[in-house]
């Protein structure tokens, strides 16, 4: 089985960050892999488990993203792929990596394309999606268990809580939600494996795109952090009253009822 | 110079503190209240590959070099000082020898099972009345009819009900100037005449498995002798150098874990109106120990990064083990102050960091040895 997992590099939304005049300082932060893309990856190693085959991650980023790529690797991804965004002059938004995916993607036979339901860092949920697009390649998103025969793949997906059953068939594109597994530690012999294994970089203009033509059709204007907790409220009395005042914070002061 | 870490190296730190964080920490403070081994992490720490770290792949290690390894053991050690304990001893004193010393079906007999983690080495070295001075080592191996048979009495040896391989020393023979000759020999634990026991309540690293060996009539095949028949003393000096840069780098783990406590926990306490963090005594006793924690980290690196490269360390080891050792010591307790009164509780984990730490100025060669390793590496 020919078998891909999207991965972006994100700085860790656990840890302290930083902004400066509308930009992540990114000294200060921690850089990870994308939590949800673990999901992808850790699946992606259960497919090759059970049905053999090969392992490629592929990441749209700069130079550093080698380190996130190497942790796939030392996971158990068996190559690695950089589309290095380096010489873009223009700006980039999800639209540009999309594209960006699907013209690397043009090129190669996946049976099956897995990633991250959402990057923890913007929490768009879009470019699997757009990839899927671009390649008309059938998706499902926000999945929690995938099982594969033959072609005939049955997928659980997460929708608001409830769940669906899916039935589709390969080649597919899937996004991948908690629940689904629990990803794997990098094993140390995998560790010591991976600055082995291939890593091959590709600049986005060897995939005959044209820099305007991807460049991002949104702008942003400004990041902020959400504002600092203020203090609770606790409230007293019987459990009725405290009800009572309840409803009354949420109609008067919350303004949500 | 580079201080960098490789990317090798900072995956395998990473790996060990997401473990030690979500595994071994949960654990701590029943694994020493409760003195009970934790074989269940050990079993995991070698499917993850930790116990094989410097050794080669094909004696079913993981390749590392030894600075990975010490990174490990500082992680390991940070959470729980019991775990990083045995971990030091079951790599750096139970496998490490055989993969120095052994022949090569010692190796594949030996090395690769406890490399793989399917089971912990011992190494046993000390005895009642040959603690710092080893060579006054009492027990004795007689080679007859292509045995040896083995008697003698072993104390506080690491792992040994954990083990399927204990790695004894024994004196086997004079030499032309009339001295003992010390072997390394090694003993499978179900030889008849060998028992092993652990009847001691200790005040520190309790959760790690310390034993009594008592070989009585004990009878090993002669090729169980491990490495040079007449070097047996050479050799061990040599494992217990390599042994101590990974007792400093537990000494420095410990001091972390204490040192980050009491960092936080300087900037919640609020005494006369304001945060504690906000005094100056204190500020002085948590810089001081940032900074020992760093020289001493420092140290072991160097001393790994010296055995990485085949050159001379013994000094540098000893540098690190007498300092971090007693640098830890010093943090724990600055730790538990800074704590006060909670500090001496036991749900706050210091007083156990501090009980735990002290035996890195013991185990190993104790700080007074290490002092005399040194002079002796500057011609005293
Ligand atoms: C929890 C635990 C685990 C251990 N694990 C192992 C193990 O796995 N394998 C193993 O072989 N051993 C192990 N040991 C034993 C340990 O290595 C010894 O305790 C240590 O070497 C010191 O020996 P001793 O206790 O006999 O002290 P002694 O040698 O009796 O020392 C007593 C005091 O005298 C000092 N002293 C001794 N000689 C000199 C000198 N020449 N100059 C100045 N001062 C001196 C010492 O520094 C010390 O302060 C372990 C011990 C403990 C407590
Ligand atoms: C076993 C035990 C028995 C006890 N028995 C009694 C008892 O019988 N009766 C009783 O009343 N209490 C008792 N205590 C409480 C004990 O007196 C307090 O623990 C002690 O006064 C310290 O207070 P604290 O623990 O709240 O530490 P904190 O006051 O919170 O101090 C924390 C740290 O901050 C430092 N610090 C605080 N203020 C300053 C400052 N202005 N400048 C510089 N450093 C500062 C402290 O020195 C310490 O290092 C007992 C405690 C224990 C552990």
């Amino acid at each position: 089985m020919n078998i891909f997992v999207l991965m972006k590099r994100t700085f860790d939304t656990e840890e302290k960050i930083i902004i400066e005049n509308g930009r992540i300082d990114e000294e200060g932060a921690e850089f990870i892999v994308n939590p949800y893309d673990e999901y992808a990856l850790e699946e992606a190693i259960v497919l090759k488990e059970a049905h053999g085959g090969e392992i490629t991650v592929v990441t749209v980023g700069e130079e550093e993203a080698e380190k996130e790529l190497r942790t796939a690797l030392a996971m158990g991804a068996d190559k690695a792929v950089l589309l290095n965004m380096e010489d873009m002059d223009e700006a980039i938004d999800h639209y540009t990596i999309g594209e960006v995916l699907t013209a690397y993607f043009k090129d190669q036979e996946a049976d099956i394309i897995l990633g991250g339901n959402v990057a923890v860092d913007d929490g768009a949920g879009q470019v699997a999606s757009r990839l899927a697009e671009g390649l008309q390649m059938n998706q499902v998103t926000t999945i929690t268990k995938l099982d594969i025969e033959g072609t005939k793949v049955t997928i659980e997906r997460d929708v608001e809580g409830d769940v669906e059953i899916v039935e589709t068939s390969l080649p597919l594109l899937v996004t991948c939600q908690q629940g689904l597994n629990d990803p794997r530690y990098p094993s140390l012999p995998g560790i010591m494996k991976a600055k082995k294994k291939p890593l091959e970089t590709i600049d986005f203009d060897d995939l005959d795109l044209d820099e305007e033509e991807i460049a991002a059709k949104t702008t942003t204007t400004d990041r902020f952090l959400p504002p600092e907790k203020g203090a609770g409220k606790i409230l007293e009395g019987s459990t009725e009253s405290q009800a009572q005042q309840l409803v009354e914070l949420l109609k008067s002061e919350a303004k949500v009822i | 110079m580079n201080f960098e870490l490789t990317e090798e190296q900072k995956m395998v730190a990473a790996l060990a503190r997401d473990f030690a964080t979500e595994v071994i920490a949960p654990r701590a403070e029943e694994v020493d209240v409760q003195a009970a081994f934790p074989v269940e992490t050990f079993l995991e720490m070698g499917k993850l590959g930790l116990m094989g770290i410097p050794f080669p792949e094909d004696y079913g290690g993981s390749g590392g070099d030894t600075i990975s390894y010490t990174l490990a053991v500082e992680e390991i050690g940070k959470a729980c000082g019991s775990t990083g304990l045995s971990y030091a001893a079951a790599v750096s004193l139970g496998a490490a020898p055989i993969y120095y010393y052994g022949t090569e079906q010692q190796k594949q007999d030996y090395l690769i099972p406890l490399a793989k983690g399917e089971t912990l080495g011992a190494f046993g070295l000390t005895e009642p009345n040959a603690g710092s001075d080893a060579g006054g080592t009492r027990t004795t191996a007689v080679l007859e009819n292509g045995e040896y048979r083995i008697n003698g009495e072993k104390c506080w040896i690491t792992n040994a009900q954990y083990a399927r391989t204990i790695i004894v020393t024994a004196v086997t023979g004079k030499d032309e100037r009339g001295r003992n000759i010390i072997s390394a020999i090694i003993v499978p634990p179900d030889a008849d005449g060998f028992t092993i026991s652990s009847p001691y309540n200790k005040m520190g690293v309790r959760g790690s498995n310390t034993c009594e060996l008592i070989l009585d009539d004990v009878r090993v095949p002669a090729g169980n002798l491990l490495g040079d028949p007449a070097k047996g003393f050479k050799q061990f000096l040599h494992t217990l150098d390599g042994g101590r840069i990974s007792i400093a780098a537990l000494a420095v783990g410990i001091a972390r874990g204490a040192f980050e406590k009491a960092l936080q926990y300087s900037h919640e306490r609020r005494q006369f109106g304001t945060e504690i963090s906000s005094f100056q005594a204190i500020q002085f006793k948590l810089a001081d120990m940032a900074m020992e924690i760093e020289l001493a980290q420092n140290m072991v690196r160097k001393a790994a990064w010296l055995k990485d490269h085949n050159k001379p360390f013994t000094k540098e080891a000893a540098y690190a083990k007498l300092f971090a050792s007693e640098m830890a010591s010093r943090t724990c307790n600055q730790s538990l102050q800074i704590h006060g009164g909670y500090g001496y509780m036991r749900e706050y984990g210091i007083e156990r960091m501090l009980r735990d730490t002290k035996l890195m100025e013991i185990g190993e060669g104790t700080s007074e040895i290490q002092r005399l390793v040194i002079a002796r590496q500057l011609g005293c």
